[in-house]
């Protein structure tokens, strides 16, 4: 479904993404773990096509959408939704506008039409009754959900998720977690999850792959990944301070 | 000291020609997107409400004063002269062909121009703008257009409201301080004012609303960093936009007067 092929990026002589190769299956979680700046959101980025790679190719269902400009992007972007680390809401919108925006964007549909698939997508993340609130009266957590039923209501093949945890206290983190997982049960959507919460990534991923110096050095179940005998993986996802990962600067 | 000016010197170039690569690009693909839909009516609406229906009461009370400010000025010229009776045509002329349109200009790029870098602006940092582009949204159809379409068309009526008003201001200075009949100011003012100058006046306008809407928005498009690098954008925006519409008036002026004299 989604595959990326030698992926290099840099700025101003930084490589951050250096020759990234990753196969994502159809109806497949694979959840991207790594440090904070190691290129994880930056990645999603390319793979939505927000930016061009220095080098190297990404195939979503065949088609190599690098060598696409913004209006041959438009139908593959149709196909997928992003989820922003903020929620990326828009400020001057309520809730059901923001919910309901692409719909009124790209679809010939009346308004009751919209609100009854708004209310539909605002149901999948719990949160009926939000309407008419505007994103600055939300929490954390429910911007991170709106902006999840923002995803559900493009009926994408592909979400990907920008730190769907982060910033959100352990109860909520656990509900975002269940509704991914959920939404990949019900809607059978392909997923990426870019995360450092392993927590998370355990609980959402079919499989993990472990982004350190610009490339993907592991890869594997979340079983896999929890038993890896890997230095790095291990000072990882075990937190430690000290390891082969001590004083690297990504 | 020299390879540190010229250094500097070298930077402001390049930093010029990629403010002006950016406008050039910005309002060709502006331009293009004007006619294609699709097309959202409200949007317009609501921004011509923002900018230009809320900059009446600042665009009222400096078109006054200007007004004031011009007929007590060349009063005192006039009353030397013994022509009191012409300073009506002096403020006529001078507030519809060059301070209307320039004053107003100015002052709905200090508040419209800055508002809507700042708002663009913000909406870059906090990856909205990405978000439009991850749904298919231009966002130059969706953000700039509105806002290119509502200033073009708000500018010059705001210009035809501030001209009322300056001469408004003038009118009660010499009607009750110079003691001018009110029928001889409002005949006077009428036939000084020809239709060229008006026409002068609004089509300067359009261009001003243009330069406002498309410099702002690139100024946002360009922000980099967090809320320093959005109020780094505003001031550069206004400051550019101020700029620009007096490069653009001394053009127009000299258009003008070369080939309607």
């Amino acid at each position: 479904m989604i595959k990326i092929e030698g992926l290099f990026k840099s700025f101003n002589h930084h490589k951050v993404l250096n020759g990234i190769s990753l196969y994502i299956e159809e109806g497949e979680t694979k959840a991207v773990i790594g440090r904070s700046g190691c290129g994880k959101s930056l990645l999603l980025k390319h793979i939505i096509g927000l930016l061009k790679p220095d080098q190297g190719c990404i195939f979503i269902e065949d088609k190599d959408i690098t060598k696409l400009n913004e209006e041959e992007m438009k139908p593959i972007r149709m196909k997928m939704a992003m989820v922003f680390q903020g929620g990326a809401l828009f400020d001057s919108l309520n809730v059901a506008e923001n919910v309901g925006f692409v719909l009124r964007q790209h679809y010939h549909l009346n308004e009751g039409d919209i609100l009854q698939e708004v209310r539909q997508a605002l149901k999948l993340v719990d949160l009926e009754g939000a309407e008419e609130l505007i994103p600055a009266q939300l929490s954390g957590g429910m911007k991170k959900r709106v902006a999840i039923a923002r995803a559900i209501c493009m009926k994408p093949k592909i979400i990907l998720y920008d730190e769907p945890t982060t910033g959100v206290d352990p109860i909520t983190a656990d509900s975002i977690n269940n509704l991914i997982r959920r939404l990949h049960d019900q809607l059978k959507v392909t997923s990426i999850v870019v995360t450092h919460d392993m927590k998370s990534a355990y609980k959402v991923a079919d499989r993990i792959a472990m982004l350190y110096k610009g490339r993907i050095i592991k890869e594997g179940t979340p079983l896999e990944i929890q038993n890896t005998e890997d230095p790095v993986v291990f000072q990882f996802i075990n937190g430690l301070s000290y390891g082969p990962m001590h004083g690297v600067v990504e | 000291m020299n390879i540190i000016l010229f250094g500097n010197l070298k930077k402001h170039f390049n930093d010029f020609l990629y403010f002006l690569g950016g406008l050039t690009l910005l309002t060709l693909e502006t331009f293009s997107l004007l006619f294609r839909p699709p097309f959202k009516k409200d949007d317009v609406l609501r921004q011509a409400e923002k900018m230009g229906y809320k900059s009446l009461p600042i665009v009222s009370l400096v078109s006054f004063f200007i007004g004031v400010i011009l007929a007590l000025q060349t009063a005192v010229q006039m009353q030397r002269l013994g022509s009191e009776m012409y300073i009506a045509s002096i403020v006529a002329l001078s507030v519809v062909r060059e301070l209307g349109p320039v004053i107003t200009a100015l002052i709905v790029a200090g508040r419209s121009g800055a508002a809507i870098t700042a708002e663009i602006g913000s909406m870059v940092v906090t990856e909205q703008v990405d978000a439009l582009r991850s749904m298919a949204v231009n966002p130059v159809k969706y953000l700039v257009v509105p806002r290119f379409l509502a200033l073009s068309i708000m500018l010059p009526l705001l210009t035809i409201y501030a001209n009322l008003i300056g001469i408004l201001g003038g009118y009660l200075i010499c009607v009750y301080r110079l003691f001018i009949s009110s029928t001889m100011y409002i005949n006077i003012t009428w036939e000084a004012l020809k239709l060229k100058d008006i026409f002068s006046g609004l089509s300067k306008s359009v261009f001003f609303g243009m330069i406002i809407a498309l410099v702002s928005c690139l100024e946002a498009f360009r922000v980099e960093g967090g809320a320093e690098g959005v109020g780094k954008a505003t001031r550069s925006a206004v400051v550019a936009s101020f700029i620009l519409i007096l490069a653009a008036d001394c053009l127009f002026t000299a258009i003008f007067y070369f080939i309607f004299p």
